[in-house]
């Protein structure tokens, strides 16, 4: 393999890809159908082996090519169609569905209407809207995503054909080792996994060491549940991955790499060894990498499901096949790593850039983005917000544009609350500072942080003591116990929350629950324990005030926690049908003795006994009456 | 995730043991072996019980407290098989704040048990999971790796029922 060869492939798929990109028209047809795993779960597989066999069956399938990619980005109107050249979007599309498509439009050259994605226009009217130019994409700008979506991730050639492993041809033949790095430096890009360290300098380290024996690690862990960044990129473009984990050991001086992805993310995986197994094969990985002297191999890891393993040194002690246990540093891993061995290790996301850096030069990634922080950020989308999904937005985007523009806000004319960056080690950005520009130094300054890109809505029905209990809990299984501030401390925040939520707090807890988040964050020995108590102390900066009312007024403001609210039957709707009295797993509700009067007629009506109710909101979805609230 | 020790009796089959032996056969004297041969150990018998830690153990000559530690350090492991009605809750942080505890607090009423548990007779498992990527339709449950999306605690009962 060498660079003809790299430039042939291109040509032999050039064709498909303008065709995809819109600027080859003609009568062949591409079919893309997310393969990724929201599209997955809800039956994207099924669709694609139906479409190839229906097209099969008409004698079609030369002229229309089907294709499984990675994430499109709009999770939430999952399963995701789209055809090329036309540009059409289906959002929910079904089995069944699939006929009806591939006899009217495949065939018949008429788009289904029912199934095109429609949006709200600035005329007010409901139109269907193609994929580009939905609300959803028009504020995004792709780098790190460029390719999820748009190519078949199993398909070395695709990925060849985007301008794939041109960056380590070039840095193998036009660049010196150092020139790389430089390059990098120049960039801005800091790393993506949480902390935001200069990933040019992060190599630079690395490569310091004494020449030897080095590992170039790919953090594939993402352990903030409910983010899906790092999952996607892995499973709609994973050459990227691989091409920058090669231009990084040519960097530093490393001939070994390990990606650590976590084994309950089974598409990534699958896609990973199929890139691997292909680089290979094409000689893009392995001995004399594109015919030169420079050696590379990669190695997967699959990660068992233990958060604090996404923290680095943990992560080591991981691939080395112990329990993931942090060790202190210094020693740092660039220093004495992987098996006692200089280790240079980033994040998925930050490896996604390397490639495009590479190619169009520093000073174009450092024109995207805000002073510090440049370049592009992805998020995963959720919580109470309409478009469920993954984004990415040049540093610097405010909060507002991503909820309430790209994001469709808040659904059920619910009122945006907070949302909440960085999980478990993270904080909340409440409604009042919706206007942030988000980078990296911004969040920091209102005790927030970046993470690693989960980015959840809350709406007013979301309790934030509630939430801070909840990141708390998953601290606590976490928690690998090493260590004393963070095994002990955070079990005690955690009996504190719950007694404010169960309405035995006072207000002199909330101090003890300062105090302790502080010695906690000073005294433990990593990340992890730094960091748990985030969650407690950015809620109690924000929203005291639902503090205050659990502890002094015994109410739960967003009535959630169960023993600070009550289920009530409103006497002057309830119509006496006795649906809810049917349903309930207590036996709580009653008809009501004393009779009322209404138009008239006596009214049976029906009451909650309080002692009996387990509060389990049963009643509330039956009563069709909507007699039934929380108070 | 807290890890509740099994009550369910152990099933093994020469089939099966042959296949573990082999595994450990091959990552022997390897460096960061344990890990990969629980793994596969797991592939193989669904969970890993006391008496396959134990053969992991002796085949790799580390010891048993070892195979334990690293069996109960991470979540991937378990230590109680899947029943024949897997039932799992997604807690992940986006199916959370859409209500999700309400319905693991559901399937705790309906099969009587806490995440992490298997009934005694193997026909129902509950579990807790952290984020299936399925987040767009939030809240979610498995049941024997189908999934079922945008539920209320009301659905759950049905849902359970087209499995018996
Ligand atoms: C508790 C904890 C969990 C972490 N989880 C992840 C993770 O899931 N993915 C990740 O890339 N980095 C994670 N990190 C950060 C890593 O330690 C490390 O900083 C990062 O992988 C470096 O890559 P980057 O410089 O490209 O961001 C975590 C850190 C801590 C303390
Ligand atoms: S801070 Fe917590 S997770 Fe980190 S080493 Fe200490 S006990 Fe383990
Ligand atoms: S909340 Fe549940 S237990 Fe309470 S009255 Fe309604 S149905 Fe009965
Ligand atoms: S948080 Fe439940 S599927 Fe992602």
């Amino acid at each position: 393999m060498n660079i003809e060869n790299l430039t042939t492939i291109q040509q032999s798929v050039k064709e498909t890809l303008d065709i995809r990109a819109g600027i080859a028209a003609g009568h062949k047809r591409n079919v893309l159908i997310c393969g990724g795993t929201g599209c997955t779960s809800s039956g994207s597989v099924k669709i694609h082996d139906a479409m190839q066999k229906a097209l099969e069956e008409r004698g079609i399938s030369d002229e229309v090519k089907v294709i499984q990619t990675g994430c499109f980005g709009l999770c939430a109107n999952g399963p995701i169609m789209i055809v090329y050249p036309e540009g059409t979007f289906y959002t929910h599309v079904s089995v069944d569905d699939v006929d009806e498509i591939v006899n009217e439009h495949l065939v018949g050259g008429k788009e289904v209407e029912r199934l095109l994605h429609k949006e709200k226009t600035a005329s007010g009217n409901v139109e269907p809207t193609s994929l580009s130019e939905s609300q959803f994409y028009k504020k995004q700008h792709r780098v790190a995503l460029r390719n999820c979506g748009f190519i078949d991730p199993e398909n070395i050639d695709e990925y060849i054909g985007r301008d794939g492993y041109r960056a380590i041809a070039k840095v193998l033949n036009e660049m010196e080792p150092q020139q790389v790095i430089d390059e990098m430096k120049k960039s801005g890009l800091r790393g993506r996994g949480g902390g935001g360290f200069p990933t040019g300098l992060k190599w630079q380290f690395a490569a310091d060491q004494p020449k030897g024996k080095k590992y170039v690690v790919c953090n594939a862990d993402e352990g903030d549940p409910g983010a899906f960044m790092d999952r996607s990129i892995l499973e709609g473009d994973p050459h990227a991955i691989i091409e920058a984990m090669e231009i990084a050991g040519y960097a530093v001086g490393a001939d070994e790499g390990y990606i650590y992805v976590r084994a309950e993310y089974p598409i990534a995986v699958h896609r990973l060894q199929v890139a691997i197994k292909q680089a290979h094969e094409k000689g893009l990985l392995g001995n004399n990498i594109l015919g030169t002297d420079f050696n590379f191999d990669i190695t997967l890891r699959l990660g068992a499901g233990a958060f604090v393993c996404g923290e680095e040194t943990a992560l080591l002690t991981s691939i080395e096949g112990h329990r993931g246990e942090p060790r202190p540093r210094p020693p740092f891993p660039a220093v004495k790593g992987l098996f006692g061995k200089p280790t240079m290790n980033n994040n998925v996301e930050t490896y996604a850039n390397v490639a495009q850096i590479i190619l169009n030069g520093a000073d174009w990634y450092a024109s995207m983005g805000t002073e510090k922080s440049k370049g592009t950020k992805v998020f995963a989308l959720g919580g109470k917000i309409t478009n469920t999904g993954l984004v990415e937005v040049p540093m610097g985007t405010t909060l507002r544009e991503i909820i309430e523009e790209i994001g469709g806000g808040v659904p059920n004319g619910k009122k945006f609350k907070a949302a909440q960056t960085g999980g478990p080690s993270g904080g909340c950005i409440p409604a009042e500072l919706i206007d942030t520009p988000i980078d990296y130094d911004n969040l920091t300054a209102i005790g927030c942080m970046m993470g690693s890109g989960g980015l959840i809505v809350m709406d007013e029905d979301n309790c934030m003591v509630d939430i801070a209990k909840f990141y708390l809990e998953f601290t606590v299984d976490e928690s690998c116990g090493k260590c004393t501030p963070c095994r002990v401390g955070i079990v005690r925040l955690l009996e504190t929350l719950e007694k404010i939520t169960d309405g035995r707090g006072e207000l002199e807890d909330l101090d003890k629950l300062e105090e302790l988040c502080n010695y906690i964050k000073s005294g433990s020995l990593c990340g992890l324990g730094q960091t748990a108590p985030n969650p407690v102390l950015s809620t109690l900066r924000f929203f005291r005030d639902e503090y205050v009312a659990h502890v002094v007024d015994k109410k739960c403001p967003a009535h959630v926690c169960k023993n600070l609210m009550q289920y009530i039957i409103d006497d002057n709707k309830c119509v006496g049908c006795k649906m809810c009295s049917k349903g309930c797993p207590a036996d709580a509700i009653h008809v009501n003795d004393g009779a009322v009067v209404k138009e008239g007629k006596k009214l049976p009506y029906l009451v909650i006994d309080q002692s009996k109710c387990v509060k389990c909101g049963a009643c509330i979805a039956t009563c069709k009456f909507k007699a039934i609230y929380k108070s | 995730m807290k890890k509740k020790l099994t009550s369910v009796t152990f099933n093994d089959s020469a089939e099966k043991r042959e296949k573990l032996l082999a595994v450990i056969e091959e990552y022997k004297g390897k460096e960061g072996n344990l890990l990969p041969v629980l793994q596969k150990a797991q592939e193989i018998y669904g969970y890993l019980p006391p008496e396959v830690q134990k053969t992991v153990a002796l085949g790799l000559e580390v010891p048993e407290a070892e195979v334990f530690g690293v069996a109960s350090f991470y979540a991937q492991f378990k230590l109680n098989p899947d029943g024949d009605i897997a039932i799992a809750v997604c807690l992940g942080t986006a199916c959370y704040v859409k209500g999700s505890g309400q319905l693991a607090d559901k399937v705790t009423e309906i099969v009587g048990l806490h995440p992490g548990e298997t009934t005694s007779d193997g026909k129902y498992s509950f579990e807790a999971t952290r984020c299936i990527g399925a987040c767009g339709l939030a809240p979610v449950m498995t049941v024997n790796g189908d999934v079922y999306g945008r539920l209320t605690p009301a659905d759950v009962a049905g849902i359970i029922r087209k499995y018996q």
